[in-house]
């Protein structure tokens, strides 16, 4: 087994690296700079005033050098200086925006697992009947609303009319004057609407994919066997039937991992939350390359020890995937 | 579960189909809210005005830096310029008055100026204000290590002294009309920045100014709060706290107004007109309206023979209805431009060389200059080539890209097919733009509050990543920009810039298309606005809010 997670950790460091070249070589070919954003049809901004800016960025200096320069200072575990106009560190800007989009999306992959799962199982253990139907309906509704409609609704719904809920941002005006406990309830109160739509969507994946998985293992002979001496049918689908199906989850649990970080733009735009999917929209649009970097080394990271994780859970559960570990 | 669900669902949907019939008001209702808002204002204002309560801005961006020779974006700005104080300041009508400068001299061969700076001013931290910081602060903008945009009108000075600790002067190689406005760039702390790396600042999150407004907090992405500054010059600024919230998303924002969570934010014109038309908006808030420093143009790249023909670009603003785009796309707020300056101001001058909408016209100019349709396919052409070109844009613009599609129409009934590119800002910029790879572009400039336009229409800035992009050259327009920014007299400046406009006017390098309009809404409960010419923030730190109707008391 060490073997088999030995090999796999080795091969992550080229990948880490050609992904990083690769998407700084992209980044640069995208026209623009950073400095544009400074001087782009600025009347004040001379030429003198742009060559003072890109030699202060290190714009000068040939692609090949900026990337190992920048590849000397991720060694030493350094993201750099941010090229946006607040200079702050890369790492700096991460860290303070990283916890709030992981809490949204964790609970919101937790929302699912609960809601899909057992949405999944009773579905295909009732096969065709009709609140199986209504379920798919539902389900398809889920998955093809637009995510800022429905944020939108709900926020009209629940902030304005109803006046239940805050519309949008982390905490209320009178946050820093309360305890701990309001403090939570508060927040808890502001992250309600973003955790229930960020969910929404995926809601129809997984429970569509668990759906099939199941249906797939309760046609299988040794169901079959177990019905057939008289095992309960809910010790049949709990326990025989559901372990083989929820296998081919571990995966998609493993690959949203990455999904933690990335892919929060949407939601974290309408509901005013300064996360990672906002900053890294904005660092892209402004051409802030350490930024985007930085972003991008941290979920290109995360998706490979996802994919790690995933094979390892996958090894752990069933033995034939661990061929590597025979030798 | 799914029960739940679909009830759920339901309600929203009925909930839509009542809000969308609620806001379909008529577009008086919303003429009224301001009338009835102002009378009721009048009464209020003779109130001594009270200390007091907060004001919820909204903004769709967060701000970047608070050094405000670091930042270029207006929310950086914005904040900041309640923090710090420059040495003069544009007043209502927008001229020239001291704020940190309590006077200034400027000598009769125009070529230094010196500032008499008030006394007794204090740094948010108590330390003194003094002439050396201004001198620091000049340095520090001329300092090659700092990465400031702002630098160019700095380096005209030729040398900087400072007299006593109240008084500092600047000497220019040339009259220079921008310099005395570009003293008006915040003034920073000396005792807090010299000898250290500006861009690592703390200052940069934490900023320390002489301004009406202390910083207190900034959560990044989410608000920045100030206080009044109880020391301040001017007196303490009635309003006791200022919450700056960061919104990304429009729509969002128009609910939190809508909520009451926010007390100031910019309307779009659909927003003005038909949104806040509504009871929910009687009395609770006051709508205002004023131009803008900003106009939006049709542009022609007149290194392309199409364009060369000064007759084409007439016809051109001839065939566009431009009272029409106001209408469609501005839904009526905003006006018609006429040249580079906004109406209002004293440099504005409106030329005799106008362009009404009149298709007849422009196809008699273009007939002239040898545009027919002959094959009688509804397009115009030439040496038997069509009347075909492509307007670029920028994205993210949406009124720039409604501008283009009326535009297209108008043209196609003279027989001229427009196409319509749009293309991402840095891309535009930089593959087109710089490159003089375009036809026609249609974008807007930020007007400022001075008239000098150098940069902009010299011969001598169109190199690439200038801003003479369309290569207008004019030997009369450059010697007549040339004096309008070596001189200080205004009316003497006003005839140059007088006749700079007859020149475009006949000229026709840019469609001068329109100004629009700021539309700003603010709680009803803010007392002391009074529009002017320079919109409604300058005077701030008079607005207040009567005891009985205050919000935020802690």
């Amino acid at each position: 087994m060490m073997t088999f997670i030995g090999k796999r950790f080795a091969l992550m460091i080229p990948m880490l690296l050609g992904i990083t070249m690769i998407s700084f070589l992209v980044m640069n070919l995208a026209p623009g700079e950073p400095i544009d954003v400074l001087t782009n049809l600025n009347p004040k901004a001379t030429a003198e005033v742009r060559e003072r800016l890109r030699s202060h960025y290190g714009l000068n200096q040939p692609l090949p050098v900026r990337y190992v320069n920048w590849l000397k200072r991720v060694v030493r575990l350094d993201l750099g200086y941010s090229f946006a106009q607040d200079n702050r560190l890369v790492w700096d800007k991460i860290r303070e925006r990283i916890p709030i989009t992981l809490t949204i999306n964790a609970l919101s992959l937790l929302l699912i697992i609960i809601v899909a799962i057992p949405i999944g199982i009773y579905s295909a253990v009732h096969q065709n009947s009709l609140i199986d139907r209504i379920l798919t309906i539902f389900v398809f509704i889920g998955f093809a609303t637009p995510t800022f409609w429905l944020a939108l609704l709900l926020m009209i719904l629940f902030g304005v009319h109803l006046g239940w809920l805050p519309i949008s941002g982390l905490e209320s005006s009178q946050f820093t004057h309360a305890g701990f406990w309001p403090m939570l309830g508060d927040r808890a109160r502001h992250l309600l609407l973003p955790v229930l739509v960020s969910a929404f969507g995926g809601l129809a994946g997984l429970s569509r994919y668990m759906r099939s998985n199941m249906l797939e293992v309760i046609r299988q002979d040794y169901i079959t066997t177990a019905r057939a001496k008289g095992l309960k049918e809910i010790k049949v689908i709990g326990k025989h039937a559901l372990r083989n199906a929820l296998m081919p989850i571990i995966t998609i649990l493993g690959f949203s991992l990455p999904g933690l970080i990335g892919g929060s733009v949407i939601f974290e735009t309408i509901f005013a939350i300064p996360g990672m999917g906002q900053m890294f929209y904005g660092a892209v649009m402004a051409r802030d390359y350490p930024l985007i970097m930085g972003t991008l080394l941290i979920g290109a990271s995360l998706t490979l020890v996802g994919n790690l994780l995933a094979d390892i859970s996958y090894a752990l559960v069933d033995p034939r995937i661990r061929v590597g570990d025979h030798d | 579960m799914n029960k739940k669900a679909a009830s759920i669902l339901i309600s929203i949907l009925s909930l839509i189909l009542l809000v969308a019939c609620g806001q379909s008001s008529s577009p008086d209702d919303s003429q009224k809210i301001i009338k009835n808002n102002e009378l009721e204002q009048k009464s209020v204002d003779k109130l001594t005005p009270v200390h007091g309560d907060t004001i919820v801005v909204g903004s769709i961006g967060d701000a970047s830096n608070l050094i405000p020779l670091l930042a270029s974006d207006s929310p950086s700005h914005q904040v900041a310029g309640l923090i710090y104080n420059g040495l003069v300041r544009y007043d209502k009508n927008l001229k020239l008055e001291g704020e940190l400068a309590k006077s200034w001299e400027i000598s009769t061969d125009g070529l230094t100026i010196t500032f008499h700076l008030r006394h007794g001013v204090k740094w948010h931290d108590g330390a003194p204000f003094t002439a050396d910081d201004v001198m620091f602060t000049y340095r520090l903008i001329i300092d090659p290590k700092t990465p400031t945009a702002y630098a160019g009108d700095f380096e005209q000075v030729k040398e900087a002294k400072i007299i006593d600790t109240h008084t500092f002067q600047v000497v220019y190689e040339k009259p220079f009309a921008p310099a005395l406005a570009s003293w008006g760039l915040s003034i920073l702390p000396k005792h807090l920045l010299e000898g250290r790396d500006i861009t690592k600042s703390p200052l940069s999150r934490d900023p320390i100014g002489t301004g009406p407004y202390k910083f207190s907090q900034w959560k990044g992405g989410e608000k920045i709060e100030l206080t009044a500054n109880q020391d301040y010059f001017e007196g303490q600024p009635y309003i006791e706290r200022y919450r700056y919230r960061i919104i990304p998303d429009s729509a969002t924002m128009f609910l939190e107004l809508k909520a009451g969570n926010l007390d100031w934010m910019g309307l779009t014109p659909i927003q003005y007109d038909r949104q806040t038309a509504g009871k929910k908006f009687k009395g609770k808030f006051n709508k205002y309206r004023y131009l803008s420093f900003a106009y939006t143009y049709l542009g022609y790249n007149l290194k392309n023979p199409l364009f060369q023909d000064r007759r084409v670009r007439q016809a051109l603003s001839f065939a566009i209805n431009k009272q029409e785009l106001i209408d469609g796309v501005l839904l009526g707020y905003g006006r018609v431009a006429t040249g580079p300056y906004k109406p209002d101001t004293w440099f504005y001058h409106q030329p005799t060389r106008k362009y009404p909408y009149n298709p007849e016209k422009a196809k008699q100019l273009l007939q002239e200059v040898g545009w027919q349709d002959r094959d009688g396919d509804g397009l115009l052409d030439k040496d038997g080539h069509p009347f075909i070109f492509t307007v670029m844009t920028n994205q993210g613009n949406s009124l720039r890209a409604k501008t283009a599609v009326i535009i297209q129409r108008r043209l196609e009934e003279i027989g001229i097919k427009m196409k319509i590119r749009i293309i991402e800002w840095s891309a535009f910029i930089n593959e087109f733009i710089d490159k003089k790879k375009f036809e026609a572009v249609i974008l807007g400039w930020t007007t400022g509050q001075d008239p000098d336009m150098y940069d902009i229409w010299h011969s001598a800035k169109t190199g690439p990543k200038e801003l003479n992009f369309i290569s207008y050259k004019n030997p009369e327009v450059d010697r007549l920009l040339e004096k309008g920014r070596h001189t200080f007299a205004r009316e003497e400046r006003r005839k140059y810039y007088d006749r700079f406009q007859e020149i475009l006017a006949e000229e026709q390098p840019y469609t001068f298309l329109y100004v629009p309009e700021s539309l700003p809404i603010i709680a009803a409960r803010f007392h002391g606005i009074k529009p002017a010419p320079a919109g409604i923030s300058y005077n701030f730190i008079k607005w207040h809010v009567p005891q009985t109707l205050q919000k935020y008391t802690q």
